[in-house]
């Protein structure tokens, strides 16, 4: 099997049930199946679950790239599209299970808490910008936007952030679990900006280089 | 994940058929109380030794409690951890006997007394109260306990009594989750002394008929049922009267969330979460949401104790 067809057969697919697993487990959690249980408060449970899967997800993608140059698996890309795609998916269960179990559809509520409730305000707006991301993962899509595409899928940064804040912000009191997310992802973040200084660097150089 | 096994021997669990007193149950049988003695049924083997309580009709509050696996896995007692079931989980540790509780302060009868003392004389009943945390969840729970006042006054309280101070045991090793500073240790909880002798501000030492579980605040825990959870201070060691007004530690910590009177008001929100509903525990999905009362429903009771005062400033 070349490298293409075991990313294509075996890793995608693996990644693939992977990343359903958590959806399984929050469905044995509400039939009772396998023994699994959502505690006293489902709601609140599946809310979290859904959120910070999507988060792990989040960071997971931004970890292909530097993984992938560090690593030396270039392949490896081919498996950032579909976690990303994940990252859409939990994330908008997370919100369906906030508007419909937990506030109960009550819309007034919800237009209030995303006006008033910084925390709401700014995981809404990481939903929303999550929106063009997805209906722009396609290949079509890729090769309409050209140059733009990249541009646009910048955007995940801002996403990161705004996903990490609106978890720390919601948090009682206890901030050590936010506090490990953005850590990861200032990791991450920051490699991306220390690889485009030393790009940055390097780049005049290369131009002397070339033209001595 | 491990699933802790208690350490009861298997003799020294007690049939709830057995214990469990039948006169009490007809007695009580009225509205809310009657139905949170029924539920009692559901008791796991392993729930605390029963205690001889009358059920008060007076205070029920006409819905079905909450179950007893609910009340004890679902609980914020940061001593044991932050988590929700941390507290069920890691609470074994903590060891309710020999306990004693310190008096100190504005009072006649300072000194260091051994809670079976405390609670000689002390009549026990069943209340069914609501429980508004200020997290926006609730539960209806049958504690069984005596009026504060009825300890406090055993003190003799002077006139430069304005405030009573509950200090929580401090005991890291016995508290796991205090080995870690997510908030001040101890935790010291204040009410104004009118709070503390209103009739219905309770001292607990139980709930659905038995031994208060440590989950819960054993093994002596304050509630006040109209105000936020966190005021209902558990594990109590030390019991202090003021002049001046202790200072809380939801308020040391956090002081633009969380005040000193912390009453249930759905119109004050919390600066982070809407406080005008709550949704309960172990109601159905879609049927859990349900509007918060002012003073968690206590307000022909209490509202007077605040008269004149801006609720939204004292919040």
């Amino acid at each position: 099997m070349t490298v293409t067809e075991r990313y294509r057969f075996v890793y995608k697919p693996l990644v693939f049930i992977a990343s359903l697993l958590p959806l399984a487990w929050m469905i044995c959690g509400v039939t009772g199946w396998f023994g699994a249980s959502l505690g006293a408060d489902p709601v609140k449970r599946l809310e979290h679950e859904c959120g910070k899967t999507a988060l792990n997800l989040l960071l997971l993608t931004l970890a292909v790239s530097p993984v992938r140059e560090l690593a030396g698996l270039p392949q490896l890309l081919r498996l950032r599209r579909m976690l990303g795609l994940f990252v859409f998916f939990y994330a908008v269960v997370h919100f369906t299970i906030y508007l419909v179990l937990d506030l109960e559809l009550n819309f007034r509520v919800l237009g209030a808490d995303i006006v008033k409730r910084p925390y709401i305000t700014i995981g809404f707006a990481a939903l929303l910008m999550l929106i063009p991301l997805a209906v722009t993962s396609t290949n079509r899509m890729m090769r309409r936007l050209g140059r733009r595409w990249q541009r646009l899928h910048r955007l995940v940064y801002a996403i990161a952030l705004l996903a990490v804040w609106h978890f720390y912000w919601q948090v009682k009191r206890d901030v050590r679990e936010p506090l490990v997310y953005a850590g990861v992802l200032a990791v991450l973040l920051g490699y991306r900006v220390l690889r485009a200084q030393a790009r940055r660097a390097s780049a005049p150089q290369s131009v002397q280089g070339v033209n001595p | 994940m491990p699933t802790r096994v208690p350490r009861i021997a298997p003799s020294e669990i007690t049939p709830p058929q057995v214990y469990f007193n039948r006169r009490t149950l007809l007695a009580g049988a009225l509205a809310g109380a009657g139905s949170a003695l029924l539920r009692a049924a559901e008791l796991p083997p392993a729930a605390g030794a029963a205690l001889a309580a009358t059920a008060n009709p007076r205070y029920s509050v006409g819905e079905t409690p909450n179950k007893y696996q609910e009340i004890t896995t679902y609980n914020n007692f940061y001593e044991f951890g932050t988590d929700k079931d941390s507290p069920s989980e890691n609470a074994h540790t903590l060891r309710t006997r020999p306990w004693s509780v310190n008096v100190y302060g504005e009072c006649e009868q300072r000194g260091t007394f051994d809670l079976e003392d405390l609670l000689k004389g002390q009549a026990l009943e069943e209340r069914v109260y609501r429980f508004r945390c200020v997290e926006a969840w609730s539960l209806v729970v049958p504690w069984v306990g005596f009026p504060l006042s009825n300890l406090l006054t055993r003190f003799q309280p002077n006139s430069r009594a304005k405030f009573v101070e509950f200090t929580t045991l401090l005991d890291p090793r016995q508290m796991p989750g205090q080995r870690v500073a997510v908030l001040p240790w101890p935790y010291v909880e204040g009410l104004r002394i009118d709070e503390a002798m209103h009739p219905l501000t309770l001292m607990v030492v139980g709930l659905y008929g038995r031994v208060l579980p440590n989950q819960d605040g054993a093994p002596l825990r304050l509630i006040v049922p109209w105000k936020y959870g966190f005021k209902s201070i558990k594990s109590i060691v030390k019991i202090g009267f003021t002049e001046r007004q202790p200072r809380n530690t939801w308020n040391i910590s956090v002081p633009n969330e969380y005040g000193f009177y912390a009453n249930v008001n759905p119109k004050v929100d919390h600066p982070r979460w809407s406080q005008a509903s709550e949704r309960r525990i172990g109601a159905p999905f879609l049927a859990a949401r349900r509007p918060t009362l002012p003073f968690n429903g206590y307000a022909d009771e209490v509202a007077s104790l605040y008269q004149g005062m801006d609720l939204r400033r004292y919040f």
